[in-house]
């Protein structure tokens, strides 16, 4: 969160929506994993996506990025209704990114951002195996591209690294470069700083930013607060998979709802923690009350 | 083979002396090979003349004479080879195996001429040799050396040195085929298995990695003169190059199924199927009274209509299946396998339409022939008279160049590293666009396609074609190949393809236990190199990047300690 970061936050996304989900419902059997849920994301913004463990917001992911065929509900992208088929979905120009990460372990990194060019490339067996001009012509290009993503993110001297042997923060880089390959108009970065410490959590918000002002519009999931308040225009707060708050960092982060939540529903200590992170700078009455409900029940 | 290490302390004590005691062992070596090692003349080739080393002693000579390089290259005249060479862990191997090899002699003579007492003073005299400088490379202390990628010499030299063990390696072949006694068979490749772990051992083998890398087309080049230049070396024999040409046709079904295997990692244990309906196809269009359909067009269609019926039977076969996940692909591509074997077995008028005459197969399928060139006559080049298995050879070998390339260069494409891709994590392939079920049946449909190529010319080759060709077992075999020789890789399967066909071929006298043995070296390989005897670019990788990845860890906590 630092000054520069803070002012190219403000005021610089426009209302024109790429993403429109509307009442995006997935049931599996009896248990309803997100209810409901409608999103708005505008060109150019950096949305955040909060709520405490198993609220739906993965699942909701899995709904807009078509690995799940949501039971009810629509996604669509710059206007055109998204088919729920992954494929389909990074051809519209979605990428995402995976809570745990799901690099293709035994590929060099420059590899896996190469794969990430497959759907904008079409050259097939045939002239493959003849290396046709169009072959020629797309494979440099793709290493070119993906040279040129891999300096983005910071990894230029990696390139020849297996993924399986990058360390941590890098792997997630990776993960955002293989994504960013498949040329997109709206990334969804699921928990990109889990596990991470504050430099790379710092460099990750960095990271995010420059993304944006390539032009693309952001989703991110995250457990860390200050991370969230200090990178997103807007954030959405999901609990028990309906939406519960809407709005700017300010407005999430002062409704006693949000931080009810958060310490009001969470089993474990970890996750209070976090709320209590993100929450710090609320008043103390607030917190308190929380807190007293939550001992109260 | 491992070796519990001798205690340093010692090592340190004694090791001055690892050099005499080398030095001597290998002169013993020497000797002994120069004088006789049997009474009897008729075992192993003649070892029995002094001073006229038979075949099994001038290997012992040139094991010697290894070890002396690593000896002089340790301490002596050659220390500057020992700068970038391993000489400790390269003498160690050579030592070991040469003492297998000499035991093994000694125990060959007493099996085949009947008693220990045929063995001659210069047998002993050798496997003393062998037992000193054992004990001799047990002391040498290893050395640090210098990385090779750094050792560069002139670009004639590599290539020269390419050259040389391109050569080696057609003279070797050629030996080991003319070798009709089953343990000079077995004692041949326990020489060439000990050279070659040496050289590993020793990194000589990684410089050559290095060098080719530098000069791969010198080296495909040179690959291919040599398989070329095969043929002449056999004099005219037929006997040998029937074994070739069989291997060959193995060596491109495995190749084929590597595509399948090795890069899609899709598992088709019923992959002999597509060779024999190639075969089929092959044998009921050529023009043998035998053959059931009337048309009757050139070679070079009938060899693109067996790939597109191969191909086509791929694609019925994989359209349903490939969309489910890895086990059920295994079980309906093994029943596959049979149904295939069944039907042809069954269409032979009473139960259906008469294609293939059920068990007795389309038998008297002529040889080829492209214009005035007849592959069932002997044609002479250079003065050696070439003959019908060889021209099957010569054709093969196209065929083997074509499918190294498809292989290659799917290998290096888009399409390659969407297999990778779908291999490494099928979700993730999916969720950056990869086309996971359409890369899946392309895999599928080319290799049946290879095969089928392949089997309309093992058809002619074999002048018959029956069911029984296409059991399961073969299925398995080709899978053997691919996992014995590694993965996904050229040489490698290459490899595994003629150890799999060649050794039954020489020795039959463990024809009984095939199985058996096939089984147990599986069970070895896995337990001792599960990445295959040449592993692929991929797990080079892994191997090399060790180092590397701690320094990056190092480098990462540094960074940190300087933020906090």
């Amino acid at each position: 969160m630092t000054a520069t970061a803070a002012a190219s936050t403000a005021g610089s996304s426009t209302n024109v929506p790429l993403l429109q989900a509307d009442g995006v419902t997935m049931r599996f059997g009896g248990l309803t994993a997100v209810n409901n849920v409608s999103m708005t994301v505008n060109e150019g913004e950096i949305l955040g996506l909060i709520g405490p463990n198993g609220a739906g917001k993965t699942t909701f992911f899995n709904c807009l990025t078509g690995l799940y065929k949501p039971t009810e509900g629509q996604v669509r992208l710059a206007g055109v209704d998204l088919p729920p088929k992954p494929r389909a979905v990074v051809r519209a120009g979605m990428a995402r990114t995976f809570q745990n990460i799901r690099l293709f372990a035994n590929m060099t990194a420059l590899e896996n951002v190469m794969v990430g060019r497959y759907c904008r490339t079409s050259s097939g067996a045939l002239t493959s195996i003849l290396h046709g001009p169009k072959f020629r012509r797309e494979e440099k290009e793709t290493r070119t591209r993906a040279q040129e993503l891999l300096d983005f993110v910071g990894l230029g001297d990696s390139t020849e690294h297996l993924a399986r042997n990058m360390p941590y923060g890098n792997q997630r880089r990776l993960e955002i470069a293989r994504a960013l390959a498949t040329d997109p108009k709206l990334v969804l970065l699921d928990e990109p700083t889990a596990g991470m410490n504050p430099l790379e959590t710092r460099q990750a918000s960095d990271l995010i930013f420059k993304i944006r002002d390539t032009g693309l519009a952001v989703v991110v999931i995250e457990h860390d607060m200050r991370f969230i308040f200090g990178v997103c225009d807007r954030v959405l707060c999901l609990v028990r998979g309906e939406t519960l708050v809407e709005g700017t960092p300010e407005e999430v982060q002062s409704d006693p709802r949000v931080i009810e939540a958060y310490i009001g529903t969470a089993t474990d200590e970890d996750d209070a923690d976090k709320a209590e992170a993100g929450a710090g700078h609320n008043s103390d009455a607030g917190k308190g009350s929380a807190a007293n409900d939550a001992e109260d029940s | 083979m491992r070796i519990p290490n001798i205690p340093l302390s010692f090592v340190t004590r004694h090791g001055s002396k690892a050099w005499p005691l080398g030095l001597t062992g290998a002169g013993m070596l020497i000797i002994g090979s120069l004088l006789s090692w049997s009474y009897d003349a008729q075992v192993l080739g003649n070892l029995s003349i002094s001073f006229n080393p038979g075949g099994l002693q001038r290997l012992a000579i040139a094991l010697a004479l290894f070890a002396v390089v690593f000896l002089l290259a340790s301490k002596g005249p050659l220390v500057r080879l020992g700068q970038w060479a391993d000489t400790a862990l390269g003498l160690r191997a050579l030592a070991t195996w040469t003492l297998l090899f000499m035991t093994l002699v000694v125990v060959a003579i007493t099996v085949e001429a009947g008693g220990l007492i045929n063995v001659q003073p210069g047998g002993w005299v050798s496997f003393l040799g062998a037992m000193v400088l054992f004990a001799a490379s047990r002391l040498v202390m290893p050395t640090e050396t210098r990385d090779l990628a750094e050792a560069v010499l002139p670009g004639w030299v590599e290539i020269l040195v390419i050259v040389v063990i391109m050569a080696g390696l057609l003279f070797g072949a050629a030996y080991a085929l003319s070798l009709d006694d089953a343990w000079a068979f077995v004692l041949f490749l326990v020489f060439v298995t000990g050279m070659a772990v040496a050289a590993t051992r020793a990194g000589l083998l990684s410089w050559l990695g290095h060098v080719t890398a530098r000069h791969k087309r010198v080296l495909i080049l040179a690959s291919f003169a040599v398989a070329f230049t095969f043929p002449l070396t056999q004099g005219g024999s037929d006997a040998n190059m029937s074994i070739a040409s069989q291997v060959l046709v193995f060596a491109a079904a495995a190749m084929g199924l590597n595509i399948v295997v090795g890069l899609a990692g899709l598992l088709d244990l019923g992959y002999i199927a597509f060779l024999g309906a190639g075969a089929y196809v092959g044998a009921a269009l050529s023009t043998s009274g035998f053959a059931t359909i009337g048309w009757k067009p050139p070679f070079i269609v009938v060899v693109l209509v067996a790939g597109c019926f191969s191909a086509t039977l791929g694609l019925i076969i994989g359209s349903p299946t490939l969309r489910v996940n890895g086990d059920y692909l295994a079980i309906v591509t093994l029943g596959f396998g049979e149904i295939f074997r069944l039907t042809m077995f069954n269409l032979d008028g009473n139960n259906g339409p008469d294609l293939t005459h059920g068990p007795n197969g389309i038998p008297a399928i002529p040889d080829l022939s492209f214009g005035s060139f007849n592959f069932g006559d002997t044609h002479v080049l250079l003065g050696i008279p070439l003959a019908r298995f060889s021209n099957y050879y010569f054709l093969l070998l196209l065929l083997m160049a074509f499918i190294i390339m498809v292989f290659h260069r799917l290998n290096t494409s888009r399409i390659g590293r969407g297999w990778v891709a779908i291999r490494e994590d099928e979700k993730a392939a999916e969720a950056m666009g990869v086309n996971i079920f359409g890369l899946k049946i392309l895999a599928f449909v080319i290799g049946a396609f290879l095969a089928g190529m392949a089997g309309a010319i093992k058809a002619h080759q074999d002048v018959s074609v029956t069911p029984d060709q296409y059991i399961f077992l073969e299925s398995a075999f080709l899978l053997a190949a691919i996992v014995l020789g590694g993965m996904g890789t050229i040489v490698g399967v290459l490899v595994g393809a003629v150890i799999l066909k060649l050794l039954p071929e020489k020795l039959r006298f463990f024809a009984d236990y095939r199985l058996l043995l096939f089984g147990l070296l599986l069970v070895l390989m896995m337990r001792f190199r599960p990445e295959g005897l040449v592993a692929s670019r991929r797990r080079q990788l892994e191997f090399h990047e060790e180092d590397e990845e701690l320094a990056i860890r190092a480098e990462g906590d540094i960074a940190e300690k300087v933020q906090a």
